[in-house]
């Protein structure tokens, strides 16, 4: 993974301290222009991943990228699936089984529940790798090299203690997309903990990890200690503890902790995303 | 390890679930839900005992507190049940269909002191509690009016019916959206006495409001506007609000952000003449284990701290979400 990833909150209205800046970046990037032109703004700043939700605005960046192959040859994406808001609105409409009936692509679901038939574990596991499939439909012929569960649904199911769900995640992600699978998490110490007893070593995991201790769940000194003493592919998100500590500082911290493969980050302004670059590279070039 | 058994495994059910699974104090010896997909997933991979007749769950399982995550129509039944059976109980919001049923919970609770929590998780964000802190103070003077609001995307378009869609059975976005500003409203301010008028409007839903536009008059005489759609596609999710206009000063508060206007130095600690802004990430402590947000793990922290008997019973009890529900009953007579 590069040193540097760019996030998509911005274009999609994800402001963790402020809904007011949430509307403002709902405005802005309200044309597929403005967020083209925003990745341009990230590749000249030397950035050539793009970790992005599934949400249905993104097909549309996808087009674009599928059009100009020479121009965004080597740009990669990171696919974060599922766009989780899609399904929490529908299952407080639809309930669970409403939602499954309404995103589970072809007749699969409804034939089980039509004969009536039993279900066996198997088949949760078949759902699965179908909702995987039709995520990553948007992506088919872009360059997708890791792909991310995202934190609602793996932490969920690291609270329910389904582990085997997320072990299946990632040996369905190797088999069928040849990339390698990532967690987004907000209690990074206890997914690694359930990641290597199903066997994954050396994981991605991409967590909060701030000066501040915003959204380390369990406290910032567990998370530091995991970092120095495990092994894992650890991106940092979240670096400026949503907008809390100065860019400077929240990067400067960082940059100085061990074992952080890739830090993700999101700019709506090319000034913004030029100063973010150019603060990783000084504090790295000082280690 | 505190035992603790699960009546209802839909969206807010199976997201307490994996909250009580990731507890150290808690052990989950049960889970009730009527779908047979839930049961047979909770079972095979997360190795939760499962049930679909809940006193047999009770029965069997003996937990000391029982969350119900059911439909509200099912609350007032369960809850009598679970109380005459010696368990404490925390409940989804809203607490009950009528404020008659929830009257005879809350002093069934009392009478057999056993602790009773709802689930109006706004209680636990970090910018609301120092909403009401600031209003306690006295810091804004005389309040003069407010404004509650809440606006979501939940139901953007005409589809199919659920319970939710049903006002018999607690849906609607009044007993949905609209019951957890005006819980806000009563535990800040004060209790909703009596509603001047309301308008509750469908939208895209044939048999439920998608929205409420309400005039209230709280007990201390402050008076204000309530206003609640979630029919509305601008925002991304839920966003819930509550502005309060005072002589010495104004608040703006969402869940992710507090503006505070002082006409002069208050001598409040951080807090100066003119605009103050907070920040959640300033007012959150952190918690163990995350999921959806700070508020879902705190306020079962609170809940098991208070079966533990670690801090006593006053928020969110089943008295306070009483008061909503009663005030929900004067919106509705008022729009009729």
């Amino acid at each position: 993974m590069e040193r540097i990833l760019f996030g998509d909150n911005q274009f999609f209205a994800v402001n963790h301290i402020s809904d007011e800046k949430s509307r403002a970046q709902s405005i802005k990037f309200k044309d597929d222009s403005a967020i083209v032109k925003t990745l341009d703004d990230a590749r000249e700043a030397g950035i050539n991943t793009f970790m992005c939700t599934t949400h249905d605005r993104i097909s549309k960046i996808c087009d674009v990228i599928r059009a100009q192959p020479e121009k965004y040859k080597g740009f990669k994406i990171f696919p974060c699936m599922p766009y989780a808001h899609k399904y929490a609105n529908a299952v407080t409409e639809l309930g669970i089984v409403g939602t499954l009936k309404e995103y589970v692509p072809g007749n699969f679901f409804g034939s089980l529940f039509k004969g009536g038939v039993a279900f066996l574990s198997k088949d949760f596991l078949s759902i699965m790798e179908l909702l995987v499939d039709a995520e990553m439909k948007m992506f088919k012929g872009i360059d997708t090299p890791v792909i991310f569960l995202q934190n609602v649904i793996t932490d969920l199911f690291l609270g329910l203690n389904a582990d085997e769900v997320l072990i299946a995640y990632y040996h369905y992600v190797k088999k069928k997309y040849n990339a390698d699978a990532g967690f987004i998490t907000m209690n990074m110490p206890k997914l690694l903990d359930v990641l290597e007893k199903g066997g994954i070593t050396n994981p991605i995991i991409c967590s909060s990890i701030n000066k501040v201790g915003f959204r380390m769940s369990g406290g910032k000194e567990i998370y530091e200690d995991y970092l120095k003493n495990r092994k894992f592919r650890a991106v940092a998100m979240q670096v400026l503890g949503g907008g809390a500590i100065a860019p400077k500082e929240a990067i400067e911290y960082v940059c100085g902790l061990p074992n952080i493969e890739s830090i993700l980050f999101g700019a709506s302004s090319k000034a913004n995303i030029q100063n973010t670059v150019e603060n990783i590279h000084y504090f790295d070039s000082k280690k | 390890m505190i035992k603790i058994a699960l009546i209802g495994a839909g969206k807010m059910g199976i997201s307490h679930l994996s909250i009580l699974g990731a507890h150290p104090m808690v052990e989950v010896v049960g889970v009730c839900d009527t779908s047979k997909m839930v049961n047979d997933f909770l079972s095979r991979y997360c190795k939760f005992k499962c049930f679909t007749d809940y006193q047999k769950m009770i029965d069997e399982v003996k937990p000391e507190a029982v969350i119900v995550a059911v439909p509200t129509k099912f609350h007032y039944s369960i809850i009598k049940y679970l109380l005459e059976k010696n368990i404490h109980v925390f409940a989804e919001k809203p607490f009950c269909l009528t404020s008659a049923q929830g009257d005879e919970l809350v002093k069934m609770a009392n009478a057999r002191q056993l602790f009773n929590q709802v689930g109006y998780h706004n209680k636990f964000i970090g910018t609301f509690g120092e909403v009401k802190r600031l209003v306690n103070s006295g810091v804004l003077g005389q309040i003069n009016h407010f404004v509650g609001e809440a606006y979501g995307p939940v139901v953007i378009k005409s589809k199919q019916e659920t319970w939710r869609s049903d006002p018999s059975e607690g849906g609607g976005c009044l007993l949905d959206y609209a019951s957890h500003v005006i819980d806000l409203i009563n535990d800040i301010l004060a209790p909703v006495s009596s509603v001047k008028g309301s308008l509750l409007k469908s939208i895209y839903s044939v048999n439920v409001e998608d929205a409420v536009y309400s005039l209230l008059q709280l007990s201390n005489n402050v008076s204000g506007i309530l206003s609640v759609n979630w029919s509305d596609e601008t925002y991304r999710k839920m966003s819930t609000s509550i502005t309060i206009n005072g002589t010495k000063g104004k608040i703006i508060s969402d869940a992710n952000e507090l503006k505070v206007y002082l006409k002069d130095a208050s001598g409040l600690a951080s807090y100066t003449e003119g605009w103050n802004l907070k920040y959640i990430t300033d007012l959150t402590p952190t918690v163990d284990f995350y999921l959806r947000g700070e508020e879902y793990s705190a306020q079962l922290d609170h809940f098991i701290n208070v079966v533990a008997g670690k801090a006593p019973n006053k928020i969110n009890t089943f008295e306070s979400a009483w008061y909503t529900d009663r005030a929900i009953e004067l919106i509705k007579n008022s729009a009729k």
